[in-house]
């Protein structure tokens, strides 16, 4: 019964700042729909492009249907048919790179300008197709193996390293934000005068924090999904605990930030300074191994870096979040740290 | 009976200020006590001191028997508080505002929240947010948010600043009903009419020094009298030239008014009854053979008290 009573103003604080959120518009789309809106972009910028298919022109009549069931299927090449003045004059424009010819008797012509350079290649290839059909056996058995596999491709790098962003941003902005505000409204004073424990109303940000944090998590990965085809290979609840992890370190800095700032010009500009160069340093876009050896040690201390290093070795290395030991205590460290640090800072006049 | 606040050489001082100047104040239980002064006067620094967020320079400090540095978590408990021109959250209803602020009570010792809405007339306004709440309304959230505790003692500043005339009204009849059910009240206002109409005593500060103390009434009658003639004539008279009438208990030379240069010649005449003084003042001004320009007689109000002791108007600061 004590308990209860002793923990209700956190839940209300909780209840409180949750309410508020979803009641406001614009703090719903800057955390949900703007970083979906980032993700599309850049999706769409470095999504998997195949290279065009190589065109072929097939002169009509004679042995040409047994040429084109034995091209039809092949990856890379259109083939169509046309009578052998079109295919000639498409030959000349460059709009086909090769022309086949398929008497009824007699020998199958490839016609082809050898100075382009898709165009042997292209001859070979056809003409596998059509010797394979007409009987002949390869002795050796092979197999083919692309480079560019599911979960390798640039998009499944930037997936948890845009949930990074996502997080601090969200983190820092809102916790910071709101506070400063409220002490510009003298809210925080009429709280300090109240009984309520002091540390209930920050600790209410990260208690929000476990309703958010999920939901982020989800929208983006479920949309990187879809969307992408970006898989976690590890644990999702490994995932998720890395996501509070995260951004209740975040959430410290944007306490640490907002801890003494009388406007939110001065909190802008403390956030910029804290958020701008982890968002550079710390490999959300980029990897931050393009950064010199000497920096490295350093970069690694940094809560995004130790975020992006993690989640990126769970989501996309299938890695257990026990062999994750320095970058979780890297985020613990940031978490308590700045928390106790903003606590006696904390000015709530 | 132990008082409600006892206040002795209370000092804060800013760095580029000296905001409260050794104040010696004593409010009583149950009372509703006043602290009056133009802007600046250190008024809020002084209630905001007895509310705990602001530390004394110097002087001692006890609030219901109990000291700041020593027992701040019980004090809280224990009082009430609205600030001057809080915000409050903006996108809470009223009800859901009222409800937070409750958790922060224990249990046995708040207010029902309903009584509350009824009380202060917030009723239809449960479900509104605070952002859409009209001055009058959040102003009487903000009274509402200071008693959920049901506290003994209720701090108020500046409680209808900027208040239409009928909100100012509703808002009076809400604090003196809290006076009547033996809650200790203090309020700061820069208002005399409200003084006059809610406080059973009140300080008069300026420059953060308490000027003057007691009933309204009291410092009313120490002018030398209830009513006022302010006069002036054509020639002027020098104030001597109206000693001795019968009925008048004193004549000053007014200053100030920002009413031009014929301001500064008025008269200010305390009586105690018009129709005693105001016969023999015509009979004096027509044998000296001077013209009235402007002849007033009114009641007196802390206005004129506050203007006799520190030759400025409230309004002027």
């Amino acid at each position: 019964m004590k308990m209860t009573e002793r923990w209700r103003p956190l839940w209300a604080l909780s209840v409180a700042r949750i309410t508020q959120f979803w009641r406001e518009p614009g703090a719903v789309f800057w955390t949900f729909g703007f970083p979906l809106l980032i993700t599309v972009a850049l999706g769409i910028a470095f999504r998997d492009q195949s290279p065009p298919a190589s065109r072929v022109a097939l002169v009509s009549g004679g042995g040409s249907a047994a040429v084109a069931d034995a091209v039809k299927g092949v990856a890379g090449l259109a083939v169509e048919t046309d009578d052998a003045a079109t295919a000639a004059r498409r030959l000349r424009s460059g709009e086909v790179l090769l022309v086949i010819e398929a008497p009824a008797a007699g020998p199958v012509l490839y016609r082809f300008d050898p100075t382009r350079p898709d165009a042997p290649a292209v001859r070979r290839l056809i003409d596998d197709a059509v010797q394979r059909r007409a009987g002949r056996r390869d002795p050796v058995a092979t197999r083919d193996e692309t480079a560019v596999a599911r979960g390798a491709r640039y998009v499944d790098w930037l997936i948890p390293g845009l949930l990074g962003m996502q997080l601090l941003n969200g983190a820092m902005w809102g916790a910071a934000f709101s506070i400063v505000t409220s002490r510009q409204r003298k809210l925080l004073k009429r709280l300090a005068a109240t009984p309520m424990q002091r540390g209930h109303f920050l600790l209410a940000f990260r208690v929000a924090g476990l309703v958010f944090v999920p939901l982020q998590a989800a929208v983006l990965f479920g949309f990187a999904r879809l969307a992408f085809g970006v898989n976690i290979a590890g644990s999702l609840i490994a995932t998720l605990l890395l996501a509070l992890l995260g951004s209740w370190s975040f959430a410290g800095l944007g306490l640490l930030c907002a801890s003494r700032a009388q406007n939110s010009e001065t909190a802008n500009g403390l956030i910029n300074l804290v958020t701008l160069p982890m968002l550079v340093f710390s490999g959300v876009f980029f990897s931050s191994s393009r950064f010199p050896e000497a920096l490295q040690p350093v970069i690694r201390l940094l809560p995004l870096s130790a975020f992006n290093e993690a989640l990126r070795h769970v989501v996309n290395d299938g890695a257990s979040i026990f062999s994750q030991g320095f970058p979780i205590g890297v985020l613990v460290a940031w978490a308590l740290g700045s928390s106790i640090l903003a606590l006696r800072l904390f000015r709530w006049t | 009976m132990q008082a409600a606040i006892r206040i002795e050489g209370l000092v804060k001082k800013y760095p580029d200020v000296i905001a409260v100047d050794g104040l010696d104040l004593e409010v009583r239980r149950g009372e509703c006590f006043g602290l009056l002064g133009p802007n600046g006067a250190g008024k809020t620094t002084t209630i905001e001191i007895l509310e705990g967020l602001l530390e004394p320079t110097a002087g001692t400090v006890e609030v219901l028997g109990r000291r700041w540095d020593r027992e701040a978590d019980a004090l809280r408990a224990r009082i009430g508080v609205a600030l001057q021109e809080t915000r409050l959250f903006d996108r809470l209803t009223v009800e859901e505002t009222l409800r937070l602020f409750r958790t922060f009570y224990a249990d046995g010792s708040a207010l029902d929240v309903e009584t509350l809405l009824a009380d202060m007339q917030l009723g239809e306004k449960r479900r509104a947010w605070v952002m859409k709440l009209s001055g009058g309304q959040r102003q009487r959230l903000a009274v509402a948010l200071g008693l959920i505790g049901d506290p003994e003692l209720l701090f108020l500043d500046e409680p209808t600043t900027g208040l239409d005339p009928q909100s100012r009204r509703a808002l009076w009849d809400t604090i003196a009903s809290l006076r009547d059910r033996g809650k200790t009240v203090v309020l700061t206002t820069h208002y005399m009419d409200e003084a006059e109409q809610l406080c059973d005593r009140v300080a008069i500060v300026d420059h953060g020094k308490r000027i003057a103390l007691g009933t309204p009434s009291e410092l009313i009658e120490e002018l030398g009298g209830h009513h006022l003639i302010e006069l002036i004539t054509d020639p002027p008279l020098p104030p001597d030239a109206l000693a001795g009438l019968p009925g008048v208990r004193a004549v000053r030379q007014m200053t100030g008014g920002g009413e031009g240069d014929g301001a500064a010649l008025a008269l200010s005449l305390s009586i105690d009854e018009p129709h005693v003084a105001l016969p023999a003042l015509v009979a004096r001004l027509g044998e000296r053979g001077v013209r009235p320009t402007r002849l007033m007689s009114r009641t007196a109000t802390l206005d004129d008290v506050f203007l006799s002791l520190t030759g400025r108007t409230l309004r002027e600061g």
